[in-house]
């Protein structure tokens, strides 16, 4: 039983998303889509101390092994990953029946659990898989998934944001298709360990560059990687809060995992970086999206836009600690992932509560919250603090290691540039803080968030404190992925 | 140049269906073109299938070359999966035909300026 986990990672969410949508009524659909994702939390946590313990599980799938069959490989890294897209899809799902009832009509909320179950099974199946041709079918059943949950959303926008996150997704997925095909035509392999092996010798060919290429533009699409971001702000403003809650927090950072899957285990960052410069280009980028996106945020009039617009701007700092392609940037590329993840929840699951009880989340619908609503807004509050990067929460800990990679390669441009964009931040959240808290609410009382929204979204809040001041947990598991990245296959 | 037909006609197919994913406001078209890119993809995996001189990928008396199997079954993955995004694709259009009674990608976003 316990050596089948790997796969039972994955399966138990798949199959459990058909189970939903036998249920019909919503509430039961909701209880079991709990127990689901609880077990898959489950899953990921012994999975995560049996990698610690024992170093990385490889499961051959069907019994086939290694490079004729798929295989399953999970290591410090892809644990890392699991274990916190479960902690984010655990919150989301307890929130969500509290949520939903505000924002959607009943028949419409097992289709949703179904939706998001999928997602997930997508999600964890990319992280978990070491076979590339399983990342892509993987990859498009979170997409699809995805999609449909943006197209759930109340708003008629919602849907043409949907095909237009469709058509960009499916370009994006059909590249990375592209780049494994060329990969396989010169190797002969899928699995991710194998081409690692067999790719050193062949960086001559101009066949492997041009792999590279796709490959990166197709994850830059997924991973809303600016100028490649224009569907993002769209897709999460439209979207029932519940499934933006669940898209940022956790479907970005895959697109990240995968990024950093290929860029350092697979090809290899020196041999990469030998064809061309990805790194300086990702710095370049990252920082666009960070001064760009950020300043954006600022002209928005939606809680629910700003906070993904600056979503974008997060990558940005996500793929200048990987552009910076040193241990220490890698670490605080994974730290940020990790926190960012926090954030993001805690961010998103806040606004839920809003639209829950206001019915919107325009900044005029947040006046006067801060004594109507204090444990959310109070909520919001820490999570936007640790969005700017304040002391003694989770924010800080990662940019402060991203400024410490920075100062390493001695790019003291980039330094400035975190500071500047914790400064902007600080800025579109002023924006939030003072409606909520210093103008005056008219006549229509509002009352405090249900409960089964306030404990998730607190326990998220909190998680933001504890990482910021009890770092031993994250900035060790980061250390340990990021060296055993560097430091490539024995 | 004869013997890379096949890919010449992946690469004009390809970048046909992107230019009209581009260039083409309604929104069906839109997805002909990218039905278009897709399949040039699959028609590029096919390609590198062939072994020159190999039959097909069944063991049969006589035959001592084959075609390489492998990419043909992940093609046929990647079809199912092209033939549920275009599924989900034309059923968003429906919803979107409803909700804005245009598939024309200016006159809806000219619906929705205001808000």
């Amino acid at each position: 039983m316990l050596n089948h986990f790997a796969v039972l990672q994955v399966v138990v969410p798949l199959l459990a998303a058909p189970a939903c949508l036998i249920l019909e009524r919503a509430r039961a659909a909701w209880l079991f889509a709990c127990l689901a994702c609880l077990l898959s939390l489950g899953i990921s946590i012994v999975l995560f101390m049996q990698v610690q313990a024992s170093g990385p599980i490889s499961y051959a799938l069907g019994g086939w092994d290694a490079p004729w069959g798929i295989e399953y490989r999970i290591d410090a890294l892809s644990s890392f990953v699991l274990l916190l897209i479960n902690l984010v899809a655990v919150a989301v799902v307890i929130a969500a029946n509290s949520s939903l009832a505000a924002e959607l009509p009943e028949p419409r909320h097992s289709p949703f659990y179904v939706l998001l179950l999928l997602c997930l099974a997508g999600l964890l199946g990319i992280v978990a898989t070491g076979d590339v041709f399983n990342v892509f079918v993987f990859l498009e059943i979170s997409s699809l998934a995805t999609y449909a949950l943006v197209a759930l959303g109340r708003d008629r926008r919602a849907l043409f944001a949907a095909y237009q996150y469709l058509i960009v997704g499916t370009i994006g997925a059909t590249f990375f298709l592209i780049g494994i095909g060329f990969l396989y035509s010169l190797t002969g392999t899928l699995n991710m360990a194998d081409l690692a092996q067999r790719l050193p010798g062949l960086e001559e060919k101009r066949l492997v560059a041009a792999a590279f290429g796709f490959i990166v533009i197709g994850i830059a699409m997924k991973l809303a990687l600016f100028p490649l971001h224009g569907w993002l702000p769209d897709a999460y403003t439209h979207a029932p809060s519940m499934a933006t809650a669940f898209l940022a927090a956790s479907a970005t950072k895959v697109a990240l995992y995968l990024f950093i899957r290929m860029y350092f285990d697979v090809l290899g960052h020196e041999a990469v970086n030998a064809l061309f410069p990805v790194g300086t280009l990702f710095l370049v980028l990252g920082s666009a999206a960070v001064l760009l996106a950020s300043l954006a945020a600022i002209r928005q009039d939606n809680v629910k836009r700003i906070f993904a617009l600056s979503s974008v701007g997060q990558i940005g700092y996500l793929v200048i600690g990987v552009g910076l392609s040193s241990a220490l940037g890698l670490q605080a590329a994974l730290l940020h992932l990790f926190n960012h993840a926090l954030i993001k929840a805690a961010l998103f699951i806040a606004v839920a509560a809003v639209i829950c009880r206001v019915g919107g989340s325009r900044l005029e619908d947040f006046r006067g919250l801060g004594r109507a609503m204090p444990w959310t807004m109070g909520a919001l509050v820490i999570g936007a603090l640790s969005l700017i990067g304040v002391p003694l929460t989770a924010g800080f800990v990662s940019k402060w290691f991203l400024v410490l990679a920075a100062m390493e390669a001695g790019m003291w441009p980039l330094v400035a540039l975190v500071l500047i964009g914790s400064f902007i931040a600080l800025f579109y959240v002023w924006r939030i803080v003072e409606v909520a808290y210093f103008q005056q609410r008219e006549a229509v009382a509002v009352g405090e968030a249900p409960l089964m929204l306030l404990i998730p979204l607190w326990v998220m809040a909190l998680a933001n404190l504890y990482f910021g001041i009890d770092t031993s947990l994250t900035v060790g598991g980061s250390e340990q992925a990021a060296n055993f990245l560097m430091g490539g296959r024995p | 140049m004869a013997d890379y037909y096949n890919y010449l006609v992946v690469v004009l197919l390809m970048v046909i269906g992107l230019y009209i994913v581009m260039a083409q406001a309604n929104l069906v078209k839109k997805l002909i073109g990218l039905n278009i890119f897709q399949t040039s993809v699959f028609i590029f995996y096919i390609s590198t299938a062939k072994v020159n001189g190999g039959t097909a990928p069944i063991v049969v008396e006589g035959a001592e070359l084959y075609s390489n199997p492998l990419p043909q079954v992940l093609i046929l993955t990647a079809i199912v999966v092209g033939i549920a995004t275009m599924s989900l694709a034309l059923a968003l259009v429906l919803r979107i035909k409803r909700a804005y009674g245009s598939v024309e990608e200016n006159v809806i976003l000219e619906q929705d300026k205001p808000c």
